[in-house]
């Protein structure tokens, strides 16, 4: 029973304990069993993607009518393995003129970027990479790292499609961070914690964080999509604009790593969001058997996953000032004010003296009714700012057809006649 | 020599070197690149200080935002008429050197005639409580200048979008 | 353990390449890379002396948050300006951004 309370903790001290038999110094066997554990991550992390693209190519298929991948494995389970396959066999290509260093720097940093989130996922209460206490801190600068990734692949390409996507990643990713930092603050602020296991262990002494604030998940739902470029914020890949633009030089497996990464990096950010706002690995009998809180997590991300496909299968691509005018216009105010009443009742609470049977139901109260107003109004503002509006009267309306008089009845000749 | 004192050696030739890369490198989004090679390696500098905090947000502050802006300003400012070839140092640049070195040398000298130049590593007294205490003085000792810094972080974003203003004809 | 010596000459030698660069550059983005390298330079001996000298007060922390807000407004500000002065001018080298010279 104890090795299922605690799997991770005693495969490692077993290694440890294995290499220090080994004479090697306790130090050194510590770095190298942590190595091995971030391997075994980081390992898993890819493989799930082979699962994820899977789900998302037949959902694609469902939605279009058709079957979608069928015919490898059990249900098209492994269509993904051939794909593998024929990617690896393929040439690569190098452009004249590449930058060769960032050029192929660029698609190991934009994986990179999504893996090292995986540091900070806690998986069950007691299996983590890390747990630092500024893990939110350190989702957000990881995301800059994936940026960095897109930026380098377009200006190395020396290909002008692929630096414009790589202009249009830098004014999207750039500015969607700041929804999104605003967006990751109110759980940081509902749990006084900003270790990323902190806040799921708040969670689950309370209720999810969505229930709180709506809103706050809402904002950090859909800037994390336009983080990561997925429609309806591919921008940066626009094919029918940009033929795909920052990889548009890439092929082979290098062109591989950008599409693992675009999926790992969309599979993250649903399991972030289901850590973050859906109580990460809480559940029934997780206190008990704290390996259930995986498949706790693991449903929860998916569940968001399946939302995240379904808006990108469903939504068509925004123009580029419409992205921008969304994010500065709307996300960035709305993000704005919901810190701010957030941090207001939180502060608000302790003065009203409330009984402590009363004060948490008091509490996710004020927050969900702030939360409530606060979608009414913008939905009122909205409303206002996007009325229907009757078109302008340019000039006189088209005359309408009209079918002529019916000609008066003649009076036929041939009743005068006598 | 321990372990700590290696990851600082490394540390610092990374950053010295990618610095002097910055600095004399012809192509400006070189420059740029190197540029966050060596943010990072103070980063880790940060890291040996024991002042995790600010290596990450050195992290998303200069590489996620500052770099990144650097980036594309030069790629903004490109010239296209084949004018970005050639040296982009003054054909003086060996005054500056000698005036940078200058100022290195006696830097260096006035430091060492210092007592406190050769002070060992103290004790932390709490280690885990850094950041709430660092949070907590933010907003009662240092209250004044963190206003002041973030009415400068307004003032400069509306600066810089009505300095970047392309007025309509 | 590593002394505070070592940290000080490293910042010192950051900070003098840093200066190296904005003496020597024609290109101005590159003169604000140098400001960058030198107050990367400045933080570090702000925290190392925080570190070493006075790790019960904050206030060496709070030093260095300040000269981060101020190096983000630096260059916000300096690159708008830049971009500002290529649109007008179609240059960015300091030395032909000379209108006000006399």
């Amino acid at each position: 029973m104890s090795f299922l309370n605690d799997p991770i903790g005693i495969i490692g001290n077993w290694l440890t304990n294995l290499m220090t038999g080994w004479g090697l110094a306790p130090g050194f066997a510590q770095v190298i069993t942590m190595t091995i554990g971030a391997f075994v991550l980081a390992m898993s992390g890819l493989m799930l993607v082979v699962f994820t693209i899977v789900m998302e190519r037949k959902l694609y298929g469902r939605i279009q009518d058709r079957f979608g991948p069928n015919r490898i494995g059990p249900w098209g389970l492994l269509q993904t393995i051939p794909d593998m396959i024929k990617i690896f066999t393929k040439e690569y290509i190098t452009p004249a003129g590449a930058d060769k260093v960032p050029y192929n720097l660029a698609p190991i940093l934009s994986v990179g970027g999504a893996l090292m989130v995986w540091a900070v996922l806690p998986f069950a209460s007691n299996i983590f990479g890390t747990d630092i206490n500024v893990g939110v801190l350190y989702i957000v600068a990881v995301g800059a790292i994936g940026a960095l990734g897109i930026i380098l692949a377009g200006w190395a390409s020396n290909n002008k499609y692929a630096l414009v996507g790589a202009i249009r990643a830098v004014s999207q990713v750039v500015s969607f961070e700041v929804p999104m930092v605003l967006a990751l603050l109110v759980p940081v602020i509902l749990a006084r914690a900003m270790g990323v296991n902190s806040i799921v262990d708040a969670q689950s002494e309370s209720v999810w964080y969505f229930l709180l604030s709506p809103v706050a998940a809402l904002i950090f739902f859909i800037s994390s999509q336009a983080e990561v470029g997925r429609a309806p914020f591919d921008l940066l890949e626009a094919e029918s604009e940009i033929v795909s633009g920052f990889q548009v030089e890439y092929s082979g497996l290098k062109f591989g790593w950008f599409f693992v990464g675009e999926f790992l990096h969309a599979f993250t950010i649903s399991a972030l969001m289901a850590t973050l706002f859906f109580g990460g690995w809480s559940g029934p009998w997780v206190k008990a058997f704290p390996l259930l809180g995986v498949f706790y997590l693991l449903i929860k991300s998916f569940a968001v996953y399946l939302i995240v496909i379904l808006m990108r299968i469903a939504l068509p691509r925004l123009r580029i000032d419409q992205m921008l005018n969304f994010n500065w216009k709307f996300l960035v105010p709305l993000g704005l004010v919901t810190v701010m009443m957030t941090a207001v009742i939180e502060k608000a609470m302790p003065l009203l003296n409330v009984s402590d049977t009363w004060a948490p139901f008091l509490r996710v109260g004020a927050h969900l009714l702030v939360n409530l107003i606060i979608i009414w109004v913008v939905a009122v503002i909205l409303r206002k700012t996007f009325a229907r509006r009757e078109p302008p009267v340019v000039g006189q309306p088209r005359p309408v057809a009209v079918p002529p008089p019916a000609p008066a009845p003649v009076e036929s000749p041939a009743a005068e006649m006598p | 020599m321990g372990a700590m004192q290696i990851l600082f050696l490394l540390a610092a030739a990374a950053v010295l070197g990618a610095a002097i890369l910055v600095v004399t490198s012809r192509n400006l989004v070189h420059a740029a690149l190197w540029l966050i090679v060596a943010l990072f390696g103070v980063a880790v500098v940060y890291v040996l200080l024991n002042a995790g905090f600010f290596a990450i947000v050195q992290v998303v502050i200069y590489i996620g935002a500052i770099a990144i802006l650097f980036i594309f300003a030069v790629m903004l400012t490109r010239q296209i008429g084949g004018k970005d070839g050639g040296s982009q140092n003054h054909s003086t640049w060996w005054v500056a050197a000698l005036l940078s070195l200058l100022l290195m040398v006696g830097i260096v000298w006035i430091l060492s005639t210092w007592q406190g130049f050769a002070t060992e590593l103290p004790a932390l007294a709490n280690e885990k409580e850094l950041i709430s205490e660092l949070g907590k003085s933010l907003v009662s000792t240092y209250l004044l200048p963190f206003e002041l810094a973030s009415v400068l972080l307004v003032a400069a974003l509306i600066g810089a979008i009505y300095v970047s203003w392309e007025k309509s004809r | 353990m590593i002394p505070l010596s070592w940290y000080l000459v490293f910042a010192a030698a950051l900070f003098c390449i840093g200066l190296f660069g904005v003496l020597s550059r024609k290109n101005a983005i590159a003169i604000l890379m140098g400001i960058e390298l030198m107050l990367n330079a400045v933080n570090v001996n702000l925290i190392a002396f925080w570190r070493y000298r006075t790790p019960d007060t904050i206030a060496g922390q709070a030093f260095a948050i300040m000269v981060f807000a101020v190096a983000a407004a630096e260059v916000a500000v300096g690159l708008a300006l830049i971009i500002a002065v290529y649109r007008r001018r179609n240059t960015v080298v300091a030395d032909e951004i000379d209108l006000m010279k006399w």
